[in-house]
């Protein structure tokens, strides 16, 4: 069906995110194909050690409530136990989590209101009103699993009538609010493979306003090997929800990398790691705070990672 | 007082938790709200709204869209006679279709009937309208600074819509008596009601040229009034069914452009018409709280009594009038009604700017200013180093006294209330006394039961109960009231079967319909239970009467010794003796022919003879006090307020567990407006609403919600049924100052602008860390020429209620 009705075409899983942006006509697509009966889709394979491989149509209350995600991906738990209400929980997929539509305040709107501001470049239109004089789109990348596949090193399948590819999470995503992500429409997400598990640890923090329904405007995933006596042997600190793509704070991991989690240490690495963090007035909240916090959260996730023994 | 056989004793129904009328209907999803309405033949209405925010309208081309198969009608201006209509007869500045020019992003310029809202909603692509941008008023600060263009023709001075000042007393005299006096500029964020239900209506016009609208409107009887001005129909001719609203909290009362399109549609296509409409249309209806800047300027001595005030507000009013002269009025007027005042003066500003207009939300007008006090009688205790809770219990307002603006109070039992929440909260061992972040506050209120004037002049009663009972033994209660959710049909259904000794569930309650049932002016201003409730008491008492005159007869016992009670008329002194309700009915029946009484309610005279002393005075006043606890996140200025104590001279309460769930909601909503509610616009984006969804609009979760401890004060007062008094919207407004006060208590800091968002609170912690006031808020009042004051001499000053007469020259100025 893909291949017959070409880029008018969209897959739908729960419809969760796709279905809000046809009614305020932000996607257009004449062609939808649900994917909801496709079981080889539905299910979770394998064991931690091995890695587990989710399929892109299991519900987010099912990555949620798995034992196996729960006992040994505690981070992908929590992130998906983070978004939204159980109810869109119940319906969203974690596939059509790890592709979400960017999100932007300027976009996210209906019709009309984006005509009354003459709509922007990310659909209809041809400027950026976040930043007027940007030649590109800053939506936001608010996905919270999307931060945690990338810290994690998970891997995803896309399928299409020309073939297969693994790619890893970090290279599905792109720093463009518009081309945010490297597939192509025609591509299928079909299965996500996480790690196995072999003394990684790993973590997620979200800032939102409210305890439920809020999409992040921060989220922090951190992954880190520890040696014995706690030096760190690698690392992976990666903010979400203040970049098109998920943004990874390549110095702060630097600075950590063969030493032990100081007090000292984590408020440095947290320092460091705010700075590519880019915020802009396109989110809830003032984007200056939203900067501020990603200090703070990534202090916390160091904090609390360092802590566990 | 009214319906009191005596004090509390003997109380069956009233004061008891019984069950709502419509709760079971509610729950089940049976009862029918404006949009659940179908009938054959419908047609369905979109609205083209303005996508600019002020412009002149060159053209409007509807001839395409007309041609779309399934549209039924177009409407433009043109279509309707130009006749303006709005809430106040003073500020009547609304077309139902836009005409000459739009005012905000959201104005309704075309209107289309379509077999479906699809079909509608393609329609409203092809109508073409050209517009001619004109300048845009964003902010107070623009208003002052551009006259030109005026987004209204009337008005004061160029984009001022209102002035008004007022001096009762001397605040110079105040000021010089005063040991201390400072100054607050504080502001209050607009925010909008956010009722679930979101506006409907459907309109149907019948061959003999009679029009019936079915809408969730809160003041039926107003819009009827409009519908028949603007359509040009004899009000007779136009029949207004209030349906059950699902939530309105002022949002509804303003008579609304589409309610009036979609009768002129019915009329034009001789079809029903229905629109229910967006979310983001309901942000544009809004006529919620109006942002307001204020600067408060109080003279103080050692124990914290007041010596005077000078309050002075600045209410950004968007685009157009609605209830905003009022609103202007109430963000000052009832400041004299919590603590003793003897000196104050009160100026207030209303401006127009291109946004969705202002208007009437729980409280009124009341939070802003409530806020500005509260905030300010907090920062007064710290500097005397005296107890914030003791300093407004020893000042709060005498019962039974007249204010310095001549509102006469009645009961009011502040200390008491004062005393609970103290009591509850443990206040004494944790203010000042809780570890870096936790903190304690406290604030107070007071509120009005119901407004003494009506909207338009006249002396009709206010509210009126028609009962009707037959030989079945029903009782049938008619009355103009709206239900919106806060139990004003059951209120009626409580006081009848009180005064008859029958049970609530054998009364039947029809309400909100022009045709059937009398006149009430509305849910509004916190008026339904005294005014109804007084109303149907009268009309209860009158057919009681009757009954007993009958039965008294029958059973040849004297009149004054039966008794009413458990569905049975009977000799007091003799219970066995009597005769059941149904029988009692017949026998009236039989004795008067067919039975059927009025009640009517009007409020008393208020004192005050100045102009606008008819603003503020009320039948009755609430009282309230709220102590909030709070956490804060010193390095990230996130709040969270785990519990609010709160205490609400209610008088009586008619059924307390609806009375506590209006407090529980007034906290809810005042929780929101402190900590996240936020109506904004992108100022440099041809001004449009920045998020007109439920999404992105934050509002309070139950996650967000804390617990709350209510304690009823029950005092009763002379005006109320059963000595009832308001509860609806008055427990609202001590919450924000409480946590803003909380927060300082936690700390140190204070912000002195709602919302109390994190980024705010964390900017005031960092400027005291670095040696700074640890102050967040606005600190520049804009002014403009203000006329003259009225000057009024208080009671205190053995004035007589009037003005003193203006120097002449002074008022020609
Ligand atoms: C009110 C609200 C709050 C929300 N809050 C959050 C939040 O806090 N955090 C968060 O991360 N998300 C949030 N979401 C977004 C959304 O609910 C989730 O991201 C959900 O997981 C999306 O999954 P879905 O199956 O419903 O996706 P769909 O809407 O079905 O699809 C999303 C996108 O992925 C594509 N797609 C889906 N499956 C495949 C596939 N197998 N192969 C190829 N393409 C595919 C679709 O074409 C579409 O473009 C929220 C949504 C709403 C409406
Ligand atoms: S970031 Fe700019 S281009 Fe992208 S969606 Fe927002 S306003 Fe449009």
């Amino acid at each position: 069906m893909m291949a017959d009705n070409g880029p008018d075409a969209m897959f739908v899983a729960g419809g969760t995110d796709l279905y809000p942006n046809m009614k305020r006509r932000q996607q257009t697509p004449k062609v939808v194909i649900g994917l909801t009966h496709v079981n080889e889709l539905r299910t979770a394979k394998g064991q931690p050690k091995d890695g587990v491989v989710l399929g892109a149509n299991v519900t987010l209350s099912e990555v949620t409530n798995d034992p196996r995600i729960r006992d040994a991906y505690p981070a992908v738990a929590r992130a998906a136990e983070l978004i939204s209400t159980p109810l869109l929980r119940n319906m969203g997929s974690i596939g059509g989590n790890l592709l979400l539509d960017t999100r932007c305040n300027y976009y996210d709107q209906n019709y009309e209101w984006r005509k009354a501001i003459h709509f922007c470049m990310k659909k209809d239109g041809e400027i950026c009103w976040v930043a007027p004089s940007s030649p590109r789109c800053w939506a936001v990348q608010s996905s919270d699993c999307a931060p945690v596949m990338v810290a994690i090193g998970a891997r995803v399948k896309l399928v299409s009538t020309s073939g297969e590819r693994m790619i890893t999470a970090a290279e599905l995503y792109n720093d463009d609010g518009i081309r945010h992500l490297n597939k192509r429409p025609d591509e299928l997400l079909t299965e996500i493979h996480l790690p196995p598990v072999n003394g990684w640890r790993a973590t997620y923090w979200k800032l939102r306003r409210r305890g439920s329904f809020d999409f992040p405007v921060l989220g922090v995933a951190v992954w880190l090997k520890l040696s014995k006596d706690g030096t760190v042997e690698d690392s992976k600190i990666i903010l979400g929800g203040v970049g098109s793509h998920p943004i990874q704070a390549i110095t702060a991991e630097r600075m950590i990398a063969g030493k032990k989690l100081t007090e000292e240490l984590i408020r440095d690495a947290a320092q460091a790691a705010y700075q590519p963090a880019k915020p802009l007035d396109n989110t809830d909240f003032a984007m200056t705070w939203r900067k501020e916090m990603a200090r703070f959260y990534v202090a916390g996730t160091l904090r609390e990672l360092a802590a566990q023994n | 007082m009214a319906g009191n056989n005596g004090g509390k004793r003997g109380l069956r129904v009233v004061g008891k938790p019984f069950v709502k009328v419509d709760a079971k209907a509610k729950c089940i999803g049976e009862l029918k709200y404006a949009d659940d309405l179908f009938l054959p033949r419908m047609l369905h209405t979109k609205l083209l709204r303005s996508t600019v925010p002020h412009a002149r309208i060159i053209s409007i081309d509807v001839s395409k869209a007309k041609a779309y198969p399934g549209v039924h009608a177009a409407l433009t201006g043109a279509d309707l006679p130009p006749i303006t209509y709005g809430a106040l007869p003073v500020s009547e500045d609304e077309y139902p279709l836009a005409i000459g020019k739009v005012r905000m992003v959201g104005d309704p310029v075309a209107a289309i009937a379509a077999v479906d809202e699809d079909v509608a909603t393609e329609a409203l692509d092809l109508i073409d309208v050209q517009y001619e941008p004109l300048p845009v008023v964003t902010s107070i600060q623009d208003a002052y600074s551009m006259p030109e263009p005026r987004i209204h023709e009337y008005g004061e001075l160029g984009n001022i819509h209102r002035r008004q000042v007022y001096e009762f007393g001397s605040v110079e005299a105040g000021f010089a008596e005063a040991d201390h006096v400072r100054e607050d500029i504080t502001f209050y964020e607009g925010s909008t009601h956010l009722a679930l239900e979101q506006h409907a209506s459907l309109a149907q016009f019948s061959h003999d040229g009679k029009l019936t609208l079915w809408t969730s409107t809160q003041d039926m009887h107003y819009l009827h009034r409009h519908l028949a001005k603007v359509l040009e129909m004899p009000a007779s001719h136009i029949r207004v069914i209030a349906t059950p609203n699902g939530g309105g909290f002022g949002g509804k009362c303003d008579p609304f452009n589409h309610e009036i399109v979609v009768c002129k549609l019915a009329m034009v296509t001789g079809r029903p018409v229905k629109i229910c409409l967006t979310r983001e249309e309901v942000f544009y209806c809004h006529r919620g709280r109006h942002p307001v800047l204020m600067s408060t300027k109080t003279g103080y001595k050692k124990d914290g009594s007041i010596t005077a005030m000078h309050h002075r507000t600045i209410l950004d009013g968007g685009a157009y009038g609605g209830h905003g002269v009022a609103s202007t009025f109430y963000t000052g007027i009832l400041q004299p009604t919590t603590y003793t005042l003897p000196n104050y003066r009160f100026e207030a500003v209303r401006v127009f700017t291109n946004k969705a207009p202002c208007g009437p939300k729980r409280g009124h007008g009341t939070p802003q200013p409530r806020w500005a006090q509260e905030i300010q009688m907090d920062k007064i205790a710290d500097h005397l180093g005296l107890d914030p809770a003791e300093i407004r219990k020893q000042h709060a307002i005498a019962p039974n006294s007249i204010t310095a603006n001549w509102i006469r109070i009645g009961t009011l039992s502040l200390r008491q209330c004062i005393d609970k929440v103290v009591a509850g909260s443990g206040w004494k061992d944790k203010f000042r006394k809780l570890p870096h972040g936790k903190g304690i506050g406290i604030a107070c209120s007071a509120y009005m039961t119901g407004t003494q004037t009506p909207i338009y002049y006249n002396k009709l009663p206010h509210s009126g109960v028609q009962l009707k009972l037959d030989r079945s033994g029903g009782v049938c209660v008619f009355c103009g009231s709206a239900e919106i959710g806060q139990g004003s049909d059951s209120i009626l259904a409580y006081i009848v079967a009180e005064v008859l000794g029958i049970d609530p569930f054998d009364i039947r309650v029809v309400t909100g319909d022009t045709d059937l049932t009398p006149v009430d002016l509305g849910s509004y201003s916190s008026r339904v239970t005294l005014m109804t409730g007084n109303a149907a008491i009268e009309a209860a008492e009158r057919v009681r009467h009757m009954l007993r005159e009958a039965v008294s007869a029958k059973l040849e016992v004297p009149g004054e010794r039966l008794s009413f009670a458990d569905r049975r008329v009977f000799d007091s002194q003799n219970p066995d003796k009597g005769v059941s309700f149904v029988d009692a009915v017949c026998l009236a029946e039989e004795k008067y022919g067919t039975l059927g009484t009025t009640g009517s309610y009007k409020p008393p005279a208020a004192p005050g003879k100045y102009k606008g002393s008819t603003i503020g005075p009320s039948p009755a006043f609430s009282c309230t006090a709220a102590i909030a606890e709070v956490e804060v996140h010193p390095e990230t200025g996130i709040v969270v307020v785990p519990r609010v104590w709160i205490a609400h001279d209610i008088g009586q309460a008619i059924n307390p567990v609806l009375a506590v769930g209006q407090i529980e909601g007034c906290v809810y909503m005042g929780l929101g407006e402190a900590l996240m509610e936020e109506m904004t616009y992108r100022g440099n984006r041809n001004l449009v609403h920045k998020f007109p969804s439920f999404l992105e609009y934050k509002s309070p979760t139950t996650l967000e919600m804390c617990d709350v401890i209510t304690y009823l004060v029950e005092e009763p007062d002379a005006n109320g049924p059963f000595g009832a008094k308001e509860v609806g919207q008055g427990p609202q407004l001590p919450v924000p100052p409480a946590i803003a006060n909380a927060i300082y208590d936690a700390v140190g800091v204070r912000v002195d602008e709602i919302p109390l968002t994190p980024d705010k609170v964390l900017k005031a912690i960092r400027a005291k860390a670095k040696g700074q006031e640890g102050r967040y808020g606005p600190s520049v009042f804009p002014t403009c020429p203000m006329p003259p004051a009225m000057v009024v001499p208080t009671p205190f000053q053995g004035g007589d209620g009037k003005a003193l007469e203006r120097e002449p020259a002074v008022s020609k100025k």
